[in-house]
């Protein structure tokens, strides 16, 4: 394998490939880095910034940072974990997120990376944002109130679904989602098998009417926490040694 | 109106192609034919250019110069900016507000005034400023205030309020504008004569590389704030892969307290025109394009005239200067009001018609800028310093100033100085120096290098200004006895929660927060375990952020807590013991008071 490439994670030695990114290197070896913008099918954002690490004494996003040989990275560290601690309080406060009634509650991205962090309360004071709950489509919710603006379902729909159903509008704090539509979801060409609907790691874009199908306590988040089934891996792996 | 809309935006979008590259020309011709977009304009425009409808929105609510909504005849945009407030510009702001009857962000009802703020204009030594359809005002005080609300009612148009021009190129018929230079200081670098092409005709009789060459021995680096050496991007971007190759000119200049470049575009616009033509042949590429500023609109047509000028004098176009094979045109890409946007690869999308967002490293834009392709941005100043290091040579350039920082720096200069306005002087100065120049010497703190900067106090006045120590894109505001350090930080922060695009996180909810704690601070309700609350908030935002904005964001905060420590200490109070000062009774209470339409029986005085 000529374009393998050795890495330090956190004085882990990882062996990754040409092309990756510290953070595909770092899933592969079942080291688990902190994300909500990235998936897998989709390029990455680099938004929400949970994913930051330090290179070289300098912080980047390790969804968008190429490997290269004999880089040394540090990840698992009292203030990067503090950081996004903070940041997972920053996106609480920003919106308004109502887990005990919420339908996505237990497989939400963002209440877990919260109990993985040991988060109960956020420390910041609450911005309570008005914001609108889009309903007007047949099929679907839009509710701003749970957005925290990760960007996947925007780029879900141009790269998976070939449309552009979503997009930001404005900027800084005034920043939003927008719909491909004057105004409502319902006037722009989203369709129920758009990859785009499965893309929303919270809850502001949910289908109707199959909300609890799984009962509360048996979802995904409520089993395991965020990030083992990367871990699991490494468990894995040292126990074939 | 929907036939005539249709066919404007048709014509519109064909005169530039169809190329939604072009899209900000497209937009700001639209609103330039029209008045403002409205929805239907960017279903049309979208459709034109068949491009998704959303994107077109996207681009549109970016930037706060493109209005979503009708505006009046007149749009007066009163500049926000810290130096422009420390000369009374609240009073004026207010008074404003009075004499129209409305709010900032409203229109008079008979639909001939608008109201806006807009972040620092770039007047700084001559506000406050206003910005009144594209049309500068400066000095303008509580008593021109009736005057100007009377002449735009009358008539609507705001040249009328120019009486008198600026000196130099001011009062040129493509300009005619009351802004003055306001050049204090000329040093060898950049006010000096120089011998009009002469560095031109030096580079050409060298080889590409060679002219790299001296711009390394001359030691360049950008004038922009990053300080990054010029020789070296250029050799990178030689380098790199590429059919196509760009010059960018980065004349967004947005960092409050900072005008510099647009007395250079004033006064020597075939200065920077050449350095970017010399950076063309150095690199290798054939176009050029300067980013200006929205707030520079009134320079434009002026600038214009200069290319024309340079190509009718064979000094753009092809094979120019006699140099057979070598090709290079410059064109005028404008900005529309987004401090952000002079991040250089949030720049590069701008000029490509999109959300004015920076964008990830990698890839670089040496190797992947501009479309796609290899791209060289450097600063106005910058370009300035090129010309002037072919036309004396290398050597003569890096004597000046200090070991690491060689030539001069344009200072712009403002606040409370009996002298504010432009200052060549060479690196390697003390700010303390530099005081007694500008008539500062009883200053109490000084803004080096702008919000994004520090916040120096006396006791760092002996600071060196060079990229070793205090460096600076050349941004000082100088604060009297009396001005309120925290306030101030306090503007700094509304400025970049202002310009922030919104796409990360930390600094678009973080510098919120920053702002809702010094708030409270201010409002006398300040706790001890405040201070080290905002330290750990701005270590975050600086840490996590992508961008350079939000890297930043915070200093306004961190410097004064490092520098001004005893001014936040004095206002803070110790709660009582086991009460939460946090939590506000009052406010907390505010909307059930409004919705009962009493106040609560317990808490009645
Ligand atoms: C938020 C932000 C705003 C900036 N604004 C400007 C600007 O207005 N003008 C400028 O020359 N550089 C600005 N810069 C720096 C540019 O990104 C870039 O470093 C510079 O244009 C490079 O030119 P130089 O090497 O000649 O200085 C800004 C950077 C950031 C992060
Ligand atoms: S740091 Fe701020 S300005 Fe820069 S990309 Fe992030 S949100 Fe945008």
């Amino acid at each position: 394998m000529s374009d393998a490439i050795t890495l330090t994670i956190d004085e882990v030695e990882v062996t990754g490939r040409k092309g990756q990114t510290i953070l595909q290197a770092a899933d592969d070896a079942g080291l688990y880095i902190p994300r909500l913008c990235w998936v897998k099918k989709l390029k990455p954002g680099a938004t929400c910034r949970l994913c930051t690490v330090m290179v070289n004494n300098r912080p980047v996003a390790a969804c968008t940072q190429p490997i290269t040989e004999g880089m040394i990275v540090l990840h698992d560290t009292e203030p990067l974990n503090r950081y996004r601690r903070n940041l997972i309080d920053m996106m609480f406060v920003e919106g308004n997120h109502m887990c005990p009634v919420c339908e996505k509650s237990g497989n939400c991205e963002l209440q877990a990376l919260a109990y993985r962090f040991g988060i109960t309360a956020p420390q910041y004071p609450y911005l309570f944002p008005r914001r609108p709950v889009d309903a007007s489509h047949p099929d679907v919710f839009l509710d701003q109130n749970r957005c925290i603006q990760c960007g996947r379902c925007v780029r879900a729909s141009q790269e998976l679904d070939g449309k552009s159903v979503f997009q930001f509008f404005g900027r800084g704090a005034q920043k939003k989602l927008g719909v491909n539509a004057e105004a409502r979801l319902a006037d722009t060409n989203l369709n129920l098998t758009d990859e785009a609907l499965n893309s929303c790691p919270v809850g502001a874009l949910l289908r109707k009417r199959v909300g609890y199908a799984i009962p509360v306590g048996r979802r995904l988040y409520d089993l395991q926490p965020i990030g083992s089934e990367i871990e699991a891996k490494a468990r894995r792996a040292a126990n074939r040694k | 109106m929907s036939d005539n809309l249709k066919v404007g935006i048709k014509n519109i979008c064909r005169e530039y192609g169809r190329d939604r590259s072009r899209l900000m020309d497209i937009l700001e011709a639209v609103q330039g034919q029209f008045g403002w977009i409205s929805s239907e304009a960017i279903d049309l425009t979208a459709r034109e250019l068949s491009m998704p409808r959303a994107e077109v929105e996207g681009v549109v609510s970016f930037y706060a110069f493109l209005h979503q909504q009708p505006t009046g005849k007149a749009i007066i945009r009163m500049c926000d900016g810290v130096s422009c407030n420390m000369n009374g510009g609240h009073n004026v702001a207010d008074l404003f507000k009075k004499e129209l009857g409305i709010s900032f962000g409203q229109t008079t009802s008979d639909g001939k005034i608008t109201l806006e703020h807009t972040s620092c204009l770039g007047m700084c030594d001559q506000g406050p400023a206003a910005i009144i359809n594209g049309t500068v005002i400066t000095h303008i005080s509580t008593d021109t205030v009736k005057e100007i609300v009377h002449t735009l009612r009358e008539t609507a148009d705001p040249r009328k309020l120019v009486k008198t021009f600026g000196a130099g190129q001011n009062a040129d018929r493509l300009i005619q504008s009351m802004v003055t230079n306001n050049i204090r200081k000329h040093g060898p670098v950049i006010f000096s004569v120089m011998e009009p092409f002469l560095a031109l005709k030096n580079a050409l009789a060298m080889n590409p590389a060679e002219v790299i060459r001296d711009i390394k021995t001359a030691r360049l680096r950008g004038r922009g704030g990053a300080g990054f050496p010029t020789g070296m991007k250029w050799d990178f971007t030689r380098e790199a892969e590429g059919q196509r190759r760009f010059v960018l000119c980065n004349a967004d200049e947005g960092e409050p307290g900072t005008f510099k470049d647009r007395v250079l575009l004033t006064e020597c616009p075939h200065m920077v025109f050449e350095g970017m033509t010399i950076a063309g042949y150095a690199i290798g590429a054939e176009e050029g394009i300067v980013y200006l500023r929205g707030e520079y609109q009134y320079l434009k047509n002026y600038l214009e005239n200069v290319l024309a000028e340079r190509r009718e004098a064979g000094l753009l176009g092809k094979n120019l200067a006699g140099k057979a094979g070598f090709h290079f045109t410059i064109r005028i890409q404008m900005g529309a009001g987004a401090y952000v946007c002079g991040e250089e690869t949030a720049l590069i999308n701008s000029c490509e018609g999109l959300r004015g967002e920076p964008r990830d490293r990698p890839p670089f834009r040496a190797q992947q800028g501009y479309l796609g392709a290899p791209t060289v941005i450097n600063n106005v100043e910058t370009f300035c310093c090129v010309t002037r290091i072919l036309e004396k040579g290398a050597p003569w350039f890096a004597q000046i100033g200090s070991q690491a920082s060689s030539g001069t720096k344009l200072f712009s200069v403002s606040g409370d100085c009996n002298r504010p306005g432009i200052y060549e002087l060479p690196y390697g100065i003390t700010l303390k120096d530099l005081l007694v120049e500008v008539g500062g010497e009883d200053a109490i703190g000084v803004q080096v290098g702008g919000p994004s900067g520090q916040c120096v106090s006396p006791a760092g006045f002996n600071r060196i200004i060079c990229y070793e120590d205090l460096a600076t894109g050349g941004s000082i505001i100088v604060f009297g006895p009396g001005r309120n350090i925290i306030e101030i930080a306090g503007q700094f922060l509304d400025f970049f929660i202002e310009e922030s695009c919104g796409w990360c996180v930390p600094c678009r909810v973080g510098n919120v927060l920053l702002k809702e704690r010094v708030n409270k601070i201010l409002a006398g309700k300040g706790e001890p375990e405040d201070l080290a609350y905002l330290e750990e908030l701005g270590k975050t935002v600086k840490t996590m952020s992508r961008c350079g904005l939000g890297q930043t964001s915070p200093n306004p905060v961190l410097t004064t807590l490092q520098n001004f420590r005893g001014v936040y200490e004095k206002g803070l109070k110790k709660p009582l013991d086991k009460m939460q000062r946090t939590f506000d009774l009052d406010s907390a209470l505010q909307e059930a008071v409004r919705i009962q339409g009493r106040q609560p029986v317990h808490f009645q005085d």
